[in-house]
Formats: structure tokens, C-alpha cells, sequence
């Protein structure tokens, strides 16, 4: 009888405990602080300034959701994790999302039990190297020393790549950005892969960035977006209707300085439902209908946050390109809002 | 209670098992295990409801995936098509090579230090304690990174080399290039190949290195053979034959033997496009690993050599001296064998702390077991908990084979109680 009960009640336990990850949106309201998994150091990305705050692309991503959940961008606990740690993070609870230039892929998605809440950013693969190397194509990279950040899907590409071209190469492993830094400019290795935002926003920290060219061959598909816990489908929909909430601004022209203004005057249909001046999208998610407008407020629509962090205006310096909306001829295409 | 036993006809009763002496040592025993178990298994069962709330399940099939990634150092032919298995054997080799090399460098730098720290000369032994006392005392990790930076740093990249007017050139006759990257030495080759042994799962072996191993293992049990037929020479007649010179030969003869039969010769390395090819180039981080290990542990080895002579009472030397025997009789005779009883026990520890501690490899991107099944399979495959409970069986089944090995030594120089 003793030992039904204690079985019993370990069950019990077990459950509880697999049911306690289930719904991340209470669990963040009754915390009131949002646990968002970042880089540990991607200048424009995710880095902390100077003065410890953190700052960058995927950091407003962070603010907006906590915003839109909480209704205070600073309520935000930025966890920094390491490629190799960010998906253990992710699934074990200690992270509530994960805004890490993390590339969505199948595995990913499926076998790892991960859902990615859309892109934020179309990134692809690319190498840097120095300029006085002479060298203008990867193509003629055969037998170069490369360093590359280990548990990313970067080291697979660069597998993949050096076969289907039949080169030969030499890797060096490294366990973070930081260090690939050290050794790249030390000279220890030729070449430095990783995604060519990456790139740009290591080469924008050097002293002479001029002396360093990003080649021109992209060797792969790097969407990066943000990533829930798989299973929890509410919380994954306020994270993606956030980032769409984003991108949809920009695209019909609300941003951080006429929002108040819009929320009174507007006459777009959609652009009502999305402020909530009409509807009641926020109830579909659980949450208030002024969420959008919070989210939009933190840090501004998606164009802002670019080209406050790492647009043409900054010393990351990375052009829009296939992150300009569809009308623009770019791929941001946020879905409807009603 | 009370300490009178109980007469042997008492029927038992359930109460004995806590009143009676003779059962309560064991009702305790069972209570704890049964504890203890229940521990285990609550702790097991939380980790499967867990998993299975996350919707994952416990499953080695991964290993038999394709890896997709490469590997800088890799013993046993490898490449990215390969299953995520062999990535695994690599490192696990990777571990092996380090931890074993490591081993023997540590062992002989540790007793060096370790008798001169018992110099007459001043000054000698008190430098030895400095190097002592800074390696003992500062995180291995720290060592390491420091090494790597210092190997990355200071040395120049292989361009260097490159020119008419190189900044840099190779050193030892030619022979060997520093590099930021790797060190490039030469490499052996032959005029006269034997050809290989394939061993299968595209593991091969030249006949050129099984035929070396015979030889040096043949000549160790020759000699051995020679040194019994001489001690028994001498409790015959009291006369000891000379061997030195027979043992000499039988050692190194069949080897220079077989050089010059397979036309053994070096092959330096040679600028070839961005790195140096035709040598072997040991990467950095094998070298800094190999390094730092051998430092840090060698210090802990130096003490406890140390500790392990102090530990032998100075009558013992002052004996044998009376009896005429040189220093260096002395030191082999009389008070290596009376210091190993004390040595070893400690030495399997640092033996066992060399390997684990070359699990910090990933700090400098030695991919060892730690790095490739614990670190870019782990990552690409998400199997973080088979990956790390097999990285732990496999650690476990190390040291225990390290343990069984320094055991058997130690058995051997124990004092025989008769």
C-alpha cells in the first residue's frame, strides 16, 4: 500500500514537472521577467555595451515579445548561450525563447522538438579573409586552414562545400566567436566562415576592417529566426505574431514615432486590427488588445530595428537585400493580420 | 539491551531484527539499499517522464548517421560521409594519444623534478620548487589557453616561410616549421615498402611498424632472458657475467637491421600553397594540450616522487653505503624499490586526473572524445543525454582500464609479506 502511494505520488511528480513546461505564458507572467536566450557576443546581434546592457537586432526581438507579454520591454533576462549550448537551454526550460542566429532547419524542427516562430533574418554562409591573401574566390581556397565556430550547421555547409568541390581543407575548431576572432586575425587560420552577417559584424569590431574582404560565394541557405519550445503552440504563436507584427508595420508604415498618432487617425483596416483600435486579436492569443502596439513601441518596426543595429548606417554596415520587404523585391512577407 | 547473547533455542521473532545483535547490522544495511535504490530509480523514472513530456525519446540510432562534419586530427581514416560512430572512435582515440603521451612526458619530467628538488644544489632544487609550486597552484585551464595563445601569438603563419627572403625559416637542420597553426615535422618515409595490413573498416597498418614492434618487443623478453641466465651465473659461482654490451645489441641491432632494409629516411615538409604538406603537421591544439597537460601534471608527479623518497629512512642508503655499493647501485636497489610502494598508489590518481582533465581540449579545439561525441554530435544531433551518458561510460571504462593496469604494477612492487 506504502509503496503504491510513493509510486503514486513520483508519477504525479512527473507529470507535474512535464506539465509545468507546457504553458511558458503563465509561467512568464507569474516570473514577470521574459528568459530570452541570446549570443554571447555578435556585435549588432547580441552584445552587451559598455555599460552591461544588451543591445542589438536580435535583443529588440527579446524586447518586443516582452512588450507584447508583460507591457515592459526592459522586463527581459538575457541569457547568453554558446552554439553548442543554446538548444539544451532552449529545451530544458531555462530559456523561454531563443533569438540566437539560429538557422532554421529540418532537424532542427522536427527531431529536436523546436518550432521556429518565422525569420527575422535571410542570412547565408560566407567566408572572410584577409585581403593581402590575394584571393577573390573560395574556389581557390584548396588546402587553406579555415576556423569555424563547432556546433553549427556552418561547419556541415563547409563540409559539404570542400567535397562537392573536391578541396581539400584543414579545420580548426572553435568554441566561440571570440575566440575564431583571436585566431583569424593572430593569422592562424586563412579563412573564417560563418553567416555572412556574422561576418560583417565580426569584421565591423576590428581595428582595420578595410583590410578584410568577404568573398563573394554564398554556399548556403541560413534562415535565422527565433525558436520556441515545441508543444507549447500559444506561446509559439505570440512569438511569431510579434515578429509578423513587426515586419507588418513596416510594411504599412507604422513606426515607433506616429504609432499614437495612427492608433487615432488611421483609416486601414488592417492596420486597426493590428493596433487594436478594432478586433480582438490579442484574445485569440491570451493576451491584451494594445500587445502589437506595445511590441512595435519597444524598439520600433522591423526597418527601424535594422537600421538601428546593423543597417548601412552602422559599422556592421549589412545592406537590406533579401530582408527588404516584398514589395520592395526583398522576402519579409508578414501574413494577414485578421 | 543487552550484551548477553541470546540462548541458541529461542524461537526467532520479527523484533530481533532491531534488538538482536546479530541481525540489526544487517536490517540497517537493507534499509539503506532499498533507499538508495528507490533514489536511483525516482531519479531515472523523472528523467524518462521528463523526456517523454518533451516528446523525445532514448535512442542510439544516431550513431549510425552520417557525422557531416569534419575533423582536423584523425588517426584512423575519416571523413565527413562517415557515421557519426566512427567521429566518436576518432576522438576516442584522439583522448587516448593525449592522455597516453601525456602520461609517459608527465612521468618522466615529474621524476626528474622530483630528484632534483632533493639536490645538494641549492639554487637547483629551490627553482625546481618554483616550477613546483606555480604549476600545482594555477588552473589547468588557465595553462592551456595561455600555451595556445603564447603558440598563437608568437609564432609566425606559414606564409612566413614563403620567398626568396623568408622571415622565418625551418629549424633542426632544416627539418622542422613552427607555425601559428600546427608544428610541421617530417615524416618517415620508405624506399622499400612492405606494403600494408588491412585490418578492415578501412583501418590499415604498414608491415613496417608490426615488423618494429616485434622486434623491440622480442628484444625486451631476450634481454630479460639474458638478465635471468647472468643472475643465475652469479648465485652459482659469485661471478657476474657482463651483459650490458649483449643487451645493447639485442635491443637496437634488429632495428637498425630493418632501417636499412626498408630504406627508412626522413621526408621534411615543404611549403605547398597555403600550408606546409609532405611532413606531418601536429596541430596546435595537440601540442598545447600535450603541453599543458604534461606541465601540470608532471608537478603533482614531482611531489609525490619526492614525497616517496623522503619517505624511504636515510639508515637504508647509509647501509647500503657501508656496504660498498655506489650511489647509483644504491638509488636502484635499496631505495627505488622501497619508494614505489609509497609512489604509485598516488601516481594511478594523476594518471587518472590526466586523462579526465584532457576532456578541456575543446578550449583550444582539440577534437577529442569531448568534442566530437559530446560536442558537434551531440549539437547536431540533440541527443544530449545519450551523448553524455555514453561519453561517461566510456571515461568510466578508461579509468577503470588505467586503474587495472597500475594495480597489477603495483601488486608487483608491493612488499611480499610472507
Amino acid at each position: 500500500m506504502k509503496k503504491t502511494v510513493f509510486l503514486g505520488s513520483i508519477a504525479v511528480a512527473g507529470m507535474a514537472a512535464g506539465m509545468g513546461m507546457a504553458d511558458t505564458l503563465a509561467d512568464v507572467k507569474a516570473r514577470g521577467e521574459l528568459n530570452c536566450g541570446v549570443n554571447t557576443g555578435l556585435v549588432g546581434f547580441a552584445a552587451p555595451d559598455a555599460n552591461g546592457n544588451w543591445a542589438g537586432f536580435d535583443i529588440d526581438l527579446c524586447k518586443a515579445v516582452a512588450a507584447a507579454v508583460l507591457g515592459d520591454p526592459s522586463k527581459v533576462k538575457y541569457v547568453p548561450t554558446t552554439g553548442q549550448t543554446r538548444f539544451t537551454a532552449l529545451s530544458s526550460g531555462e530559456v523561454d525563447m531563443l533569438a540566437r542566429n539560429s538557422t532554421w532547419t529540418f532537424s532542427r524542427d522536427t527531431d529536436l522538438k523546436l518550432d521556429f516562430a518565422g525569420v527575422n533574418y535571410y542570412d547565408g554562409q560566407g567566408f572572410m579573409v584577409p585581403k593581402d591573401l590575394g584571393v577573390t574566390s573560395v574556389k581557390e581556397l584548396g588546402g587553406a586552414t579555415i576556423c569555424i565556430q563547432t556546433g553549427t550547421t556552418t561547419e556541415l555547409n563547409l563540409a559539404d562545400y570542400f567535397k562537392a568541390n573536391d578541396m581539400e581543407y584543414q579545420p580548426v575548431n572553435i568554441d566561440s566567436n571570440a575566440e575564431g576572432e583571436q585566431q583569424y586575425m593572430a593569422g592562424a587560420c586563412d579563412a573564417y566562415t560563418t553567416d555572412i552577417s556574422g561576418l560583417a559584424a565580426t569584421r565591423a569590431a576590428f581595428a582595420d576592417p578595410e583590410n578584410h574582404v568577404i568573398l563573394p560565394e554564398v554556399v548556403s541557405k541560413e534562415p535565422l529566426g527565433p525558436a520556441v519550445r515545441h508543444g507549447d503552440n500559444n506561446w509559439g504563436d505570440i512569438v511569431r505574431w510579434t515578429l509578423n507584427a513587426l515586419i507588418a508595420a513596416e510594411e504599412y508604415g507604422v513606426t515607433s514615432k506616429n504609432i499614437e498618432e495612427l492608433v487615432k487617425s488611421s483609416e486601414n483596416p488592417e492596420v486597426q486590427r493590428l493596433l487594436g483600435v478594432s478586433g480582438e486579436l490579442g484574445a485569440m492569443i491570451g493576451l491584451d488588445n494594445e500587445w502589437a502596439k506595445r511590441a512595435i513601441q519597444a524598439a520600433g518596426n522591423y526597418g527601424e530595428i535594422f537600421a538601428a543595429n546593423i543597417g548601412e548606417q552602422t559599422p556592421i554596415g549589412l545592406t537590406r537585400g533579401l530582408n527588404a520587404q516584398w514589395t520592395q523585391g526583398g522576402l519579409l512577407y508578414a501574413q494577414p493580420f485578421r | 539491551m543487552t550484551d548477553a547473547p541470546l540462548p541458541a533455542d529461542q524461537p526467532f521473532r520479527v523484533s530481533m531484527l532491531v534488538y538482536d545483535r546479530r541481525y540489526r547490522s544487517m536490517t540497517f544495511q537493507v534499509i539503506v539499499f532499498i533507499l538508495v535504490m528507490a533514489l536511483a530509480w525516482w531519479l531515472v523514472n523523472n528523467t524518462i517522464q521528463n523526456l517523454a513530456a518533451q516528446g523525445k525519446d532514448f535512442d542510439f540510432g544516431f550513431l549510425f548517421q552520417r557525422a557531416g562534419y569534419d575533423i582536423p586530427q584523425t588517426p584512423i581514416p575519416y571523413t565527413s560521409d562517415d557515421w557519426h560512430l566512427r567521429a566518436t572512435i576518432v576522438g576516442l582515440l584522439n583522448t587516448i594519444i593525449v592522455s597516453i603521451l601525456g602520461c609517459v612526458a608527465a612521468t618522466i619530467l615529474g621524476v626528474s623534478i622530483g630528484v632534483a628538488r632533493l639536490s645538494k644544489n641549492w639554487l637547483f632544487a629551490r627553482l625546481m620548487t618554483i616550477y613546483v609550486e606555480i604549476f600545482r597552484n594555477i588552473p589547468l585551464l588557465l595553462w592551456i589557453l595561455i600555451i595556445y595563445a603564447i603558440f598563437t601569438e608568437i609564432m609566425p603563419p606559414p606564409s612566413a616561410y614563403r620567398g626568396d627572403d623568408p622571415a622565418w625559416s625551418k629549424i633542426l637542420f632544416d627539418q622542422v616549421a613552427l607555425t601559428n597553426r600546427y608544428t610541421a615535422i617530417p615524416a618517415l618515409g620508405m624506399t622499400n615498402d612492405p606494403g600494408t595490413l588491412d585490418l578492415g573498416a578501412r583501418i590499415t597498418v604498414n608491415w613496417a611498424v608490426i615488423a618494429f614492434l616485434v622486434v623491440i618487443i622480442g628484444g625486451w623478453f631476450t634481454r630479460g632472458a639474458i638478465l635471468d641466465r647472468a643472475q643465475a651465473i652469479q648465485d652459482r659461482t659469485g661471478i657476474r657475467p657482463t651483459t650490458w654490451w649483449i643487451n645493447l645489441a639485442v635491443m637496437t641491432v634488429p632495428s637498425l637491421l630493418l632501417i636499412w632494409y626498408f630504406g627508412l629516411h626522413l621526408l621534411a615538409p615543404e611549403l605547398q600553397g597555403f600550408n606546409f604538406g609532405g611532413g606531418i603537421n601536429l596541430g596546435n591544439a595537440f601540442v598545447v594540450l600535450w603541453l599543458a597537460l604534461t606541465l601540470y601534471t608532471g608537478a603533482f608527479i614531482a611531489e609525490i616522487v619526492r614525497a616517496g623518497i623522503l619517505a624511504v629512512s636515510h639508515g637504508q642508503s647509509e647501509a647500503a653505503f657501508a656496504l660498498g655499493l655506489r650511489p647509483n647501485k644504491t638509488m636502484n636497489l635499496v631505495i627505488l624499490p622501497q619508494a614505489l610502494r609509497v609512489i604509485i598508489p598516488p601516481l594511478i590518481s594523476q594518471y587518472l586526473n590526466l586523462m579526465k582533465n584532457s576532456s578541456l581540449a575543446i578550449a583550444v579545439g582539440y577534437m577529442d572524445l569531448r568534442g566530437t561525441l559530446g560536442g558537434t554530435t551531440l549539437n547536431q544531433t540533440g541527443r544530449e543525454l545519450e551523448a553524455i551518458v555514453l561519453m561517461m561510460l566510456i571515461y568510466l571504462v578508461l579509468s577503470l582500464i588505467i586503474s587495472a593496469g597500475m594495480n597489477v604494477f603495483n601488486s608487483r612492487v608491493k612488499l611480499k609479506e610472507r
